[in-house]
């Protein structure tokens, strides 16, 4: 990652936010009523440590370490059903997002997969604009050697079939930015985001 | 009828036969499509799981993009993902001033603005809505009728924006299949989720949502799919998933506008079919058995 992301507000990488960073999250979802719509609705449940309801209700107690020790909230695939049924109307999907928001900030090593695969991605089209496929995956790779080594290996056969039919090139991983870099997007993005 | 045109990153790889597919049906429909000029990446999965700022000033360049170019064009999306961030971006701008001043600010660092006064539309919705089947059908020149097709829509294209479908239980592919003489499979899986980038972080969790939905595809000829992610995951992992659970032959899958294509008559390399990781040789054998109709 390219460390202009980091806000200058973050707290020692891999800390657990504090309770009181929840706020933004319990002011979207305190209607909740405890009555498992979102539960019965996530197409992931049967994966998760934590059931959607379970986390609502922990976000709603402040309980950031139970939180932030389970899976649950990376295993959201956005499909908006929860979104869609919540009988309160709450934005459940995005106080995912929101979850997510704050793993991604602060560097918390048990998310790293998924983290450092966003990180990787907005960190090529910050660079480039759009999306390079090779370079981001090859960055991803490399990233995820020492935890995951053996993970390249399970995608080695469809990268090779995109390549031989042209839909994926082979990309330098550390070209300069292009035209269409965001550079200055980004940056003032941060700056603003880390000041509020 | 014209549109502003927005691809997204994935159309320019790793779903180029979908852009093919998509310009080469809308203009046998005598639609023309604009291409956004520089158009930058939407911000996908990622900038949500980041940035909350980025999650919407990224989809707003391009907004604004469309908004210089021409406000009286819908601006036409055929990935979902793109489709739902747009989209997301401009209903929130438009209601949210506090929310469009922050990004309004972050646009200016690249000389840009946004008012908010572009429509945005995912593919399926311009052929179910503007076009329609009997569109479809005046363009047919080759009888499908010998094919099963199973229509599925995927989340993002339907929830949370309900828009032109119902989002649990669509049917806005259904009339426009038929038009091509093609049956319907039945099956209630058009709606479910397909894992989305868990292929990428969780694989075994989308390997299951997968294996449940190519499952219950058994028996149709082809699955159609509107979004490049429903589409690489249906498509690039079935020796994965046949490997693992042992029960899910291969399906063809098809992209909507290579289905329709095919019905028009166009060839195979204006629909990019030689693209597509998954289509059979039972399919490409039933398929050319059809008849000039």
């Amino acid at each position: 990652m390219n460390a202009s992301a980091a806000p200058p507000t973050r707290r020692e990488s891999g800390a657990h936010p504090a309770p009181e960073d929840l706020q933004v999250i319990q002011d979207k979802i305190k209607a909740c009523i405890q009555c498992g719509t979102c539960t019965a609705s996530c197409p992931n449940e049967f994966a998760m440590d934590l059931t959607p309801r379970r986390l609502w209700r922990m976000v709603l107690m402040g309980e950031t370490e139970d939180i932030f020790s389970s899976q649950t909230f990376t295993l959201c695939s956005a499909c908006y059903s929860c979104t869609l049924r919540c009988p309160r109307g709450l934005p459940l999907t995005e106080a995912m997002h929101d979850l997510k928001q704050m793993a991604y900030r602060g560097r918390i090593g048990r998310y790293k997969p998924s983290t450092a695969f966003y990180g990787h991605f907005m960190d090529t089209i910050r660079r480039h604009g759009r999306i390079r496929e090779t370079e981001f995956i090859s960055r991803y790779f490399m990233t995820m050697t020492l935890s995951k080594p053996m993970l390249p290996l399970s995608y080695t056969g469809l990268g090779l079939r995109l390549l031989r039919k042209g839909k994926m090139a082979i990309e330098y991983p550390f070209a300069a930015p292009g035209k269409r870099s965001l550079e200055k997007i980004f940056q003032k993005a941060e700056s603003m985001e880390a000041s509020e | 009828m014209s549109y502003l045109y927005y691809p997204g990153c994935s159309l320019t790889g790793t779903a180029r036969e979908y852009d093919q597919a998509t310009r080469a049906m809308m203009d046998a429909m005598g639609v023309s499509l604009t291409e956004l000029e520089e158009w930058t990446c939407c911000g996908a999965s990622a900038a949500e799981a980041c940035s909350e700022l980025l999650s919407l000033a990224l989809p707003a360049i391009n907004l604004a993009i469309a908004e210089k170019m021409d406000t009286r064009q819908d601006l036409l999306v055929p990935c979902s993902a793109c489709y739902l961030n747009l989209k997301k971006a401009n209903e929130t701008l438009r209601q949210d001033t506090g929310a469009r001043e922050r990004v309004n600010t972050v646009l200016a660092e690249n000389d840009m603005a946004l008012e908010g006064s572009v429509r945005v539309r995912h593919l399926l919705d311009v052929l179910a809505t503007d076009l329609g089947a009997e569109a479809v059908r005046k363009q047919v020149k080759v009888d499908l009728s010998h094919l099963t097709i199973a229509p599925y829509y995927g989340c993002q294209c339907l929830r949370p924006y309900v828009i032109f479908d119902d989002p649990e239980e669509p049917r806005s592919m259904e009339p426009l299949i038929q038009a091509t003489g093609a049956q319907l499979h039945p099956w209630r899986m058009g709606a479910k989720c397909c894992g989305a980038s868990h292929m990428n972080t969780k694989m075994e969790v989308a390997l299951e949502l997968v294996h449940a939905i190519l499952q219950a595809a058994r028996g149709a000829d082809a699955i159609v799919t509107v979004c490049p992610m429903c589409q690489m995951n249906l498509e690039a992992y079935q020796g994965k998933i046949n490997r693992r659970y042992g029960d899910v032959s291969s399906v063809t899958i098809l992209y909507l506008p290579q289905l329709l294509g095919m019905a028009f008559g166009l060839s195979d390399k204006d629909l990019g079919l030689g693209l597509n990781l998954a289509v059979g040789e039972d399919f490409r054998s039933k398929r050319h058995a059809a008849v000039p109709a």
